[in-house]
C-alpha cells in the first residue's frame, strides 16, 4: 500500500546492499526485475541532469554552503485574537455560536477551579499526587472542540480538559483521583492518569512519549478501516526529545497515517526550559524534515487552536497524512505536586503569563466583546462551578476503596492459578488478622470476611 | 539494527541439513522445519482472522531476515505485511497502539537482542495496560523472533531473554522447541487475548522435526502454560526449554547407555510456568537438573529451584538441584569459546552424575 513502485525498488536496493551475500537475494532479483524495474526506469528523467540518489529530490550545486537554521525565520505563530480578545482578521473568526463557545469557556474555567481544589487536596495529604493545567486550558478545549467525539485521543498526562470535553464528568475525575470503587481504573493508576474507552480516550501511560508510536499504530488501523476518524496524540516539547517521538513522526509520515500530533510547548519540561531542550525552530520546525505538514499556533488563543485543529483534521482525512501542530503556551502551575518551580523560574515570569496572557481571560474578553458573557454571568458561574467541584470532591472522599480482589484481576484475561492462590492466601490471612487491617475501607470486604 | 545478521542467517541455513528425531512421539509421518512451522502458523492465522498482521523490519518483500514470513507479502500484500523504518521502539509502539485499537499484530524482531530498544513498550505498555485500564483495553499482540545464541554472532546477538520477560506479570512467555509446538503454540499465542512474548531459536529454524498429522491441521492448538514430558524416565528429571531440550535429549541417550534413566521436561511456556508437571516428576525421580542457554543469575533454573523449595515436593528431593546454564560472561566471538559458553550434553551428563553421586 501507499508506496510507489519506485520506492519498492529502492527498498529492494537497500536490502540488496545489506544482505548481498545471502542466498535469498536471487529470488528477490527475479521478482524485482519484472514489471517494477521498468516502471522505475520510466521515472528517470534523462534529459535533465538531476541527482538520482535513492530518496533524493533536489538539484546539484557547485556552491559549498552549509544549510543553517538561522538561514530561515522561524515558522510564524498563527493567532486569531490579540491579547485583548479582539479578532485581528474577521475572516478567521470561527463564529462557533453561543452554545459552543460557552461550553468551551465553562469547561476551561471548571478545569481551572477543579485544579485548585485537587492541588490543595494533595497538599493536605488527601490524594497522593496531582498535576494542574493552569495556563494550558486553551490547548485542551480548543483542540477537543474541533474534533469528533469518536476520534481517538492519546494523551501525555496534562490533557484533563480534553477528556472532560468528551463527557468525563467531575465525579469521574474525583473518583479516579481518589482511586475509589467508582474510579473507572479500579484504583490502579496515579491521579490524573485518566482514560475511558467509551470516550475514545486511551488510558494515560506515565512513561514519556510511549503514547506517540502507539498513536500512529492506532491511526494506521483507522486508515485500514477507512472509517473517517483521526487520532490525536498530545505530547510536550520535552517528550519530543525522546526517541519514541522521532520514530512516531517518521512512521506516521512513511505509513501515511491520519494522525494529528499536538505538541503542547509550555516552555518547561519539569525544570528544563525550551532553550535547553532544542536548538532548532521548535517542534513544528522538525515537521518538514519528516515530510509532515506542520503549523505553529498561539496555544493561549483558544479560537486559533480550534481553527488549526479543525483544519488539521480535514487535512488528515482528505490526504490520509499526518499533521504536526505546535501550540505555544506557558505552564503557569508547577510540573506536578512533586515539583516547586520557584527553584528554576522567577515569580515575575509566572505572573506575567498569569496576568497578561492567560487563555481563559482572553476568551472571556472575546465573549464579552461579542456580548456573550458579562460580570453577572461570571459571578454566577464561579459560584456554581465551585459548588459542583466541592460536591464531587466530598462524595469521592467518602466512597470505599475497591475490593482487594482487584489487585489480582486483569493481570491476564483469565486469572492464572498462582494469582488465584495468592488471593486465597490473602483472604485467609485477613480472616484471621482482620482487626489489624482497615478492612472497612474496602468495598464489601467486611462482609466477605465474616 | 541490522548489523551483522547476514552471517547469522547463513549459519542458520548451514544447520538446515540437520534432522533430529524425537524418539517418544508416536505416529510420525511428516518432516517439518521449524521455520516452515512458524510460517504456516502465521499464514493460517492471518487467513483465519483479518485483524492479524505482521510488522517489523524486512518482513514483507524480503520475506523476513530468517525467511519466517516467506511468501506472506505476496499473499497478503502491503496492507498486512508491513516493512517499517529501522526503529524497534517505533514499530513496537505502532504494534501496541494498533492492538489497543483492535488489531492483532505479530511484531517480528530480527532478533530479540534488538527488542531491548523497545522493552519499555513491551513491559510498560503491552504488559500493563490491561491492568491499568481496569480490564477495558486489551493488548492482544505477539512479540516474536529469534532469541538466545545463534552461531558466531558474539555478545550483542547471543542472549536469552527468557528470564527477562518471565519476570513480568501481564506477559505470557513461550519458548518452544520442536516444529509441532512452534505451530501449536504460535497459533495459540496469536489467538490469545493477552500479550505474548514468543522466543524462537535461530539454530532451530533450519531443523526438521517429525511432526504428527494432527499437528498439521489448521485447528491445531497447544495450550499455553503446559509443559511436555519429552521422554519418560525414573532416576532424574532434566528440565529445559528451547534448544536446551535437545541438549537434554542427547544427554539422556548417552546416560541411558550407562543405565541412567532420565525424564526430560520441555517447559514450552516459561510464564505461566507449569510447576505441576515439574512437581509430579520430582516426586517420581527425586532428582533434578535444570538446563538453559541463558545466564545463571535469576534465570529459569533459579526459578525452578525456588518453586521446588517453596513447595512440599522439596521433601522428595534426595539431592540439591543443579543448574546447567550458559557461562556467566557476554558471549565470546571465538567459535571454540562460544561452544564452551553454552551447555553441552557433556555438561548435563556431568551434572546428572554429580546429583546422583555416580562416577
Amino acid at each position: 500500500m501507499f508506496k510507489s513502485c519506485l520506492f519498492r525498488v529502492l527498498s529492494f536496493q537497500r536490502s540488496f546492499r545489506l544482505l548481498a551475500n545471502d542466498r535469498y537475494v536471487r529470488p528477490s532479483i527475479a521478482r524485482c526485475s519484472s514489471s517494477k524495474l521498468s516502471t522505475s526506469e520510466a521515472k528517470v528523467n534523462t534529459n535533465n541532469d538531476r541527482p538520482q540518489f535513492p530518496g533524493s529530490r533536489s538539484e546539484w550545486t557547485q556552491k559549498l554552503a552549509f544549510t543553517r537554521n538561522t538561514d530561515y525565520d522561524g515558522i510564524p505563530v498563527y493567532r486569531v485574537m490579540n491579547r485583548d480578545g479582539s479578532i485581528i482578521d474577521e475572516s478567521q473568526d470561527p463564529n462557533l455560536g453561543e452554545a459552543k463557545i460557552t461550553k468551551i469557556y465553562k469547561g476551561m474555567t471548571l478545569l481551572n477551579t477543579m485544579d485548585r481544589v485537587l492541588y490543595e487536596s494533595q497538599r493536605q495529604g488527601r490524594i497522593s499526587f496531582y498535576m494542574t493545567s493552569f495556563g494550558e486550558e486553551g490547548t485542551h478545549f480548543g483542540s477537543a472542540a474541533a474534533l469528533n467525539d469518536d476520534d481517538l485521543v492519546f494523551g501525555q498526562y496534562r490533557e484533563g480538559g480534553v477528556i472532560m470535553w468528551r463527557g468525563f464528568n467531575l465525579q469521574q475525575v474525583m473518583d479516579q483521583c481518589y482511586g475509589n470503587i467508582d474510579g473507572n481504573d479500579k484504583g490502579r493508576q496515579m491521579p490524573v492518569h485518566y482514560g475511558d474507552k467509551n470516550l475514545h480516550f486511551v488510558t494515560i501511560s506515565s512513561t514519556l512519549a510511549t503514547q506517540m508510536p502507539q498513536a500512529v499504530g492506532a491511526a494506521y488501523h483507522f486508515k485500514r478501516q477507512a472509517n473517517g476518524k483521526v487520532v490525536i496524540c498530545y505530547f510536550g516539547e520535552g517528550a519530543s526529545s525522546e526517541g519514541d517521538a522521532h520514530a512516531a513522526l517518521n512512521f506516521a509520515a512513511t505509513l501515511d497515517c491520519p494522525i494529528i500530533f499536538f505538541c503542547r510547548n509550555n516552555g518547561y519540561a519539569i525544570s528544563t526550559p525550551t532553550h535547553e531542550q532544542y536548538r532548532g525552530d521548535g517542534i513544528a520546525g522538525r515537521g518538514s524534515g519528516y515530510g509532515i505538514a506542520s503549523i505553529r499556533v498561539d496555544g493561549n488563543d483558544t479560537l486559533a487552536v480550534y481553527n488549526v485543529t479543525a483544519a488539521a483534521r480535514n487535512y488528515c482525512i482528505e490526504e490520509s497524512k499526518p499533521v504536526l501542530i505546535e501550540a505555544m503556551t506557558y505552564r503557569i502551575g508547577h510540573h506536578s505536586t512533586s515539583d516547586d518551580s520557584s527553584a528554576y523560574r522567577s515569580v515575575d515570569e509566572v505572573r506575567y503569563w498569569h496576568q497578561q496572557d492567560h487563555p481563559i481571560s482572553r476568551l472571556r474578553k472575546y465573549m464579552e466583546l461579542k456580548g456573550l458573557w458579562d460580570d453577572a454571568k461570571e459571578k454566577e458561574w464561579k459560584e456554581e462551578s465551585r459548588r459542583q467541584v466541592l460536591q464531587a470532591f466530598v462524595a469521592a472522599e467518602k466512597k470505599p476503596k475497591p475490593n482487594v480482589i482487584e489487585m489480582f484481576t486483569d493481570v491476564y484475561n483469565e486469572m492464572p492459578d498462582n494469582l488465584r492462590s495468592q488471593y486465597n492466601d490473602l483472604k485467609a490471612h485477613l480472616k484471621v488478622y482482620k482487626e489489624h487491617y482497615p478492612i472497612k475501607n474496602f468495598n464489601e470486604l467486611t462482609e466477605e470476611l465474616c | 539494527m541490522h548489523s551483522i545478521m547476514r552471517s547469522a542467517v547463513n549459519s542458520a541455513f548451514k544447520q538446515g541439513a540437520i534432522n533430529r528425531k524425537i524418539s517418544t512421539t508416536a505416529a510420525l509421518n511428516v518432516k517439518l522445519m521449524v521455520r516452515d512451522a512458524l510460517n504456516s502458523a502465521i499464514d493460517e492465522e492471518m487467513e483465519r482472522d483479518e485483524t492479524v498482521f505482521v510488522i517489523g523490519e524486512e518482513v514483507a518483500q524480503y520475506d523476513g531476515a530468517y525467511k519466517v514470513t516467506r511468501g506472506l507479502w505476496r499473499k497478503y500484500g502491503d496492507k498486512r505485511m508491513i516493512d517499517t523504518p529501522i526503529s524497534e521502539m517505533g514499530f513496537t509502539g505502532i504494534a501496541v497502539g494498533a492492538a489497543m485499537a483492535g488489531l492483532k499484530p505479530i511484531c517480528e524482531y530480527m532478533t530479540f537482542n534488538f527488542a531491548m530498544q523497545s522493552i519499555d513498550q513491551i513491559i510498560n505498555s503491552a504488559g500493563k495496560t490491561f491492568y491499568m485500564s481496569a480490564g477495558s483495553v486489551a493488548v492482544p499482540i505477539v512479540f516474536r523472533g529469534p532469541n538466545g545464541a545463534a552461531a558466531g554472532v558474539a555478545a550483542q546477538h547471543s542472549q536469552c531473554y527468557g528470564a527477562w520477560y518471565t519476570h513480568c506479570p501481564g506477559l505470557k512467555v513461550i519458548s518452544p522447541y520442536s516444529s509441532e509446538e512452534c505451530r501449536g503454540l504460535l497459533k495459540a499465542a496469536i489467538r490469545d487475548p493477552d500479550p505474548v512474548v514468543f522466543l524462537e531459536n535461530e539454530i532451530l529454524y533450519g531443523i526438521a522435526f517429525e511432526t504428527s498429522e494432527e499437528a498439521m491441521s489448521k485447528d491445531f492448538l497447544l495450550p499455553i502454560g503446559k509443559a511436555k514430558i519429552e521422554k519418560s524416565g525414573d532416576h532424574i528429571t532434566l528440565i529445559s526449554h528451547s534448544k536446551g531440550v535437545g541438549t537434554c535429549l542427547d544427554a539422556a541417550s548417552e546416560l541411558a547407555k550407562e543405565g541412567i534413566s532420565c525424564e526430560v521436561i520441555n517447559l514450552r511456556t516459561l510464564r505461566p510456568m507449569d510447576v505441576e508437571t515439574i512437581f509430579k516428576s520430582v516426586m517420581k525421580t527425586n532428582h533434578v537438573v535444570s538446563v538453559e542457554q541463558g545466564w545463571p543469575q535469576c534465570g529459569i533454573g533459579s526459578e525452578i529451584c525456588a518453586r521446588i523449595m517453596e513447595s512440599p515436593v522439596f521433601d522428595y528431593l534426595d539431592a540439591p538441584v543443579i543448574r546447567v546454564t550458559g557461562a556467566d560472561v557476554p558471549m565470546p566471538y571465538a567459535s571454540s569459546l562460544e561452544a564452551l559458553a553454552l551447555p553441552r550434553a557433556q555438561d548435563v551428563i556431568l551434572a546428572v552424575k554429580k546429583v546422583l553421586n555416580v562416577q
